[in-house]
């Protein structure tokens, strides 16, 4: 590695492979950070994990055995040293709801959200770009104007009213299609009940498309009437490659800026649709430990929403870096 | 249609030089390639009249000149040759001829394969009109792919048609904003000459560039259109880059031709007072004259006048003309749309005033600049620049682009502040950066921006616009910076109308107005003019200079004034010092050195300036 960056830094250093570096680093400080404040915001919250573990009727003795098993008892440095040396050598500790191992208790959690997420972000990609794009290219036609009122009103839509509306229109009141909720039984993943999966899933992917697709209707707009496209077209082109090799690419920075905002807020979205599923996801299991005052799950899945969040930014930063040459090349 | 003119066939000027393009230009042997008939463009299918009753032929190996201001139609015309047109505007009438094919009845499957195959297309702007995410490579195969041109055969035409646009092979490889401005543009005309077309459009290709680039830009167009007996049509608001160029020339004005012919006779003898203005405001390097703008704006489509568009500005203006539209005329060689055409051709000659230059009263240096070096980051930009200006003088200062003429102003304007050296100004020593530096000396250097489409405060009223600066610098009620302020827009003919309008809804040539009032406003001694008017129509640019020049002389300012046109300098500079890769390599007052200058590169430069040769 070593090696590899005095070469580069010998030349001039790549602008990705720079940025990579500059952002890794970041990344991990901003990491550094989260924990530090998760860690204080716990910490601070009023109350005793003593107490709320074991009932306001527990003995004063058992509290306070309780208290030195969980180092409550020590200076808050102390405490935060044990914590982060825990953390940084793979030792999550204990769940204080029930006193399984935390790390047995998130994963499956874990891979049950990264799932939901992928998923809907795959779906709602496809559809958000491929509609922006179709809108951008009708743009002002009936399926332009239509698609953009649609759209708008269901922006406007909060998700737990879509995910109602939904529990409503298909699975309660007026149609009996699906379940209402998600329970996919314990010990086995998501994928394993697909029926389960489609309404959270339609949930988020209508939350997620009126923005696609209206950014990438906007950047799409912006590329086709550009004087490069009218270059284009006037060099005699078919319609075909004016759309696809030179309208497409310039559209493409701006469109996977806004993917990875979506990502990002799909990060936070699941919190709510899984509560309103009741979905066993990290956002499911992020509001039952806050309820149990479950101090290092929540650290932890805060910590991984906060590492989900900084690779989605390093990574569409990248994309939309080797999209833009203008950007990637020097003159 | 009974007055069309025919096609004209007249020898090549300019291109006279290649004996080929010669031969096949000669009168009687030149085959009509385009025919235009009628033309005409709409706002919608039937709203109103962009551009109306266009006709004109063009034949092979010939070059016409499309020459009018900006709004004039040019541009609207020239895609028209394509069967193009841009989003809101439609063609509603009339007949484009490429060998004998109406392009504007053509399906549009046809059209497509004719285009940049047989009709090839110059922008104006190469920077945003290649493709900024393709290699240069992509874009120029697939101009030849597209058209069934064999993958053999492919790669030994890119190698011609670079070597002939003068490229190096390795531009294939890179990315358009890794090109400079004129290999931007060589880039553009290798693409459209690709095909071998039998008419090319060329749409203003060289405005933005510098003399020199511009000069090489168009030997590359001539030496082109000659070696492929190509029809070209050649679209530019200034007269003396078609006169070098173009066998024949069409003036626009307002939506209409106005006036065709070959280019000798309708530049000796114009017939059509508008012809004969922007011949007035072409700046000329042999010798000062007092520009002549012409006063006032090209109606807009919808509001032009029931008689001759023009009669709201013309000199030569008689009661028929608000009456009556003219229709097109003949007189000698050429095609005049003129009440008075015949009566007029060649007998609007004005006496070209001598501009005034106030005596030297003092010798007192106002700026000095001392081994000036300056950089962008690691690279050097300015190497060791010394100069003084005087009191009450204009300093021209003259280069290419990339001379480092711009970062010598911003330096003194302090709004570059990389750099080691010393600039007094009055005496005092300025500090490196305008933010270092007390406000009256910021008040007393004011900066006149090259593009007065960006220097301006779009959500800003003119008047916000210029009393800001007000506010700034001086402590003064409210009512007297009303009073100053609209002293200030009457100094540039700017009348109170204009005070509560927003950039968008003014001109060029009445941005940059408003931008010199906002230098004026506060007084100041030094002017720094950034290339003021290369983003102007000539016509407005006549005005501007001599705007310049009537309020240094009346205000006692200090001017440095930048430009890569030498032919400005003759009209505006008293001295002159001439940037090469950021060295001064001649100076002295300007008559002198534009005169007799013993430095080769003073002389290149002036042959570098396009002239209108009479």
């Amino acid at each position: 590695m070593v090696v590899v960056t005095g070469r580069l830094t010998a030349k001039r250093p790549h602008p990705i492979a720079q940025l990579l570096w500059r952002r890794a680093a970041l990344g991990v400080a901003t990491l550094l950070v989260v924990a530090t404040i998760v860690f204080l915001a716990t910490e601070v919250l009023p109350g005793n994990a003593a107490y709320a573990i074991l009932g306001h009727t527990a003995s004063r003795a058992r509290v306070i055995a309780l208290e030195h098993q969980l180092h409550l008892n020590r200076g808050i440095f102390d405490q935060y040293w044990i914590w982060l040396t825990g953390l940084l050598s793979g030792r999550l500790g204990d769940s204080l709801a029930n006193g399984m191992p935390v790390w047995g208790q998130v994963e499956p959690r874990l891979v049950n959200s990264a799932f939901l997420v992928l998923v809907s972000g795959a779906i709602g990609t496809v559809l958000g770009v491929g509609l922006g794009a179709l809108a951008a290219l009708r743009k002002d036609s009936f399926f332009d104007h239509a698609s953009s009122v649609v759209f708008l009103g269901v922006a406007a839509l909060p998700t737990f009213v879509v995910a109602i509306a939904l529990i409503i229109l298909l699975s309660t009141l007026v149609f009996h299609l699906l379940p209402a909720v998600s329970m996919i039984s314990p010990g086995t993943y998501a994928w394993s009940q697909p029926r389960l999966m489609v309404l959270p899933v339609t949930t988020l992917v209508l939350i997620i498309v009126p923005y696609m697709q209206r950014m990438t209707r906007a950047a799409m707009v912006e590329a086709l009437e550009s004087d490069y496209v009218e270059m284009a077209r006037l060099k005699g082109l078919s319609e075909r490659r004016v759309v696809l090799v030179h309208a497409l690419p310039n559209a493409v920075g701006p469109t996977i800026q806004v993917i990875g905002l979506v990502f990002l807020y799909l990060a936070g979205g699941i919190v709510v649709v899984e509560t309103v599923f009741d979905f066993p996801g990290i956002g499911q299991g992020l509001v039952n430990a806050v309820a149990d005052r479950d101090l290092p799950v929540i650290q932890i899945i805060v910590l991984i929403l906060a590492a989900f969040y900084v690779v989605i930014n390093i990574l569409t930063d990248v994309i939309a870096l080797l999209a833009t040459p203008r950007r990637r090349i020097a003159r | 249609m009974g007055e069309m003119p025919t096609p004209l066939a007249i020898p090549l000027r300019g291109i006279a030089a290649n004996p080929v393009g010669f031969a096949k230009a000669v009168p009687g042997s030149a085959s009509t390639v385009l025919e235009v008939r009628g033309f005409e463009v709409r706002l919608g299918e039937h709203g109103v009249a962009i551009v109306t009753d266009v006709s004109f032929d063009v034949a092979a190996g010939e070059v016409l000149g499309l020459v009018g201001e900006s709004g004039s139609g040019k541009t609207t015309i020239a895609l028209g040759l394509l069967g193009h047109s841009r989003r809101g505007l439609a063609i509603a009438a009339g007949e484009v001829r490429l060998n004998g094919v109406d392009l504007l009845s053509i399906p549009a499957r046809q059209l497509r394969n004719l285009r940049g195959a047989r009709v090839a297309y110059v922008p104006q702007d190469p920077s945003a009109a290649l493709n900024p995410a393709l290699r240069i490579g992509i874009q120029l195969r697939e101009a030849l792919s597209s058209h069934q041109i064999e993958a053999r055969a492919i790669e030994a035409r890119l190698a011609d048609i670079l070597g002939e646009a003068r490229l190096e092979a390795n531009v294939l490889r890179r990315y358009p904003h890794q090109l400079s401005g004129g290999q931007q543009q060589r880039v553009a005309l290798a693409m459209a000459f690709s095909c071998r077309p039998s008419l090319i459009v060329l749409d203003e290709p060289t405005t933005g560039l510098d003399v020199t680039t511009q000069r090489h830009v168009l030997d590359s167009v001539r030496s082109l259109c000659c070696l492929y007996d190509v029809a070209a049509v050649y679209v530019s608001h200034d007269l003396a880059v078609v006169d070098g160029l173009a066998t024949t020339v069409a003036v626009m004005y307002a939506g209409q031709l106005i006036e065709l012919g070959p280019t000798a006779e309708v530049f000796s003898r114009p017939g059509h007072p508008y012809t004969r203005s922007l011949l007035d405001a072409v700046p000329s390097p042999e010798r000062a004259h007092v520009l002549q703008g012409i006063p006032g704006q090209p109606p807009p489509p919808g509001r032009r006048p029931q008689g001759c568009s023009f009669s709201t500005r013309c000199p030569w203006v008689i009661e028929r003309c608000r009456m009556e539209a003219p229709t097109t005329q003949s007189v000698g060689n050429q095609q005049v749309r003129c009440h008075r055409a015949s009566e007029l051709r060649g007998s609007m000659e004005r006496k070209m005033l001598v501009p005034t230059v106030r005596p030297v009263t003092s010798k007192a240096s106002l700026l000095s600049v001392e081994a000036l070096d300056a950089f962008y980051g690691d690279s050097q930009v300015l190497f060791g620049v010394d100069l003084t200006v005087d009191t009450d003088r204009c300093l021209a200062v003259v280069g290419e682009s990339g001379s480092g003429k711009t970062t010598l102003a911003r330096c003194i304007a302090g709004l570059h502040s990389n750099w080691k050296g010393k600039l007094r100004f009055d005496g005092q020593e300025l500090a490196r950066s305008a933010r270092q530096r007390p406000s009256v000396a910021l008040r007393r250097i004011q900066y006149i921006f090259q593009n007065p489409y960006t220097s301006l405060n779009p959500r800003h009223t003119v008047e916000q616009i210029v009393s800001q600066q007000l506010r700034q610098f001086f402590e003064i009620k409210a009512h007297e910076r009303a009073e100053r302020t609209r002293a200030a827009l009457e100094s540039v003919s700017l009348n109170e109308r204009y005070l509560d309008l927003f950039p968008d809804e003014l001109s060029g040539g009445e941005r940059q107005r408003v931008a010199i009032a906002r230098a004026l406003v506060v007084e100041p001694e030094m002017l720094i003019c950034d290339e003021v008017t290369s983003a102007l129509d000539v016509s407005v640019q006549a005005v501007i200079i001599e705007m310049l020049r009537s309020l240094q002389q009346e205000r006692h300012l200090t001017m440095i004034f930048i430009t890569h046109n030498l032919a400005l300098v003759r009209s505006i500079g008293q001295d002159i010092i001439v940037l090469r890769d950021g060295r001064v390599v001649d100076r002295g007052p300007s008559e002198a050195v534009l005169d007799h200058s013993d430095e080769a590169y003073t002389r290149q430069l002036m042959a570098d300036v396009p002239r209108v040769e009479l």
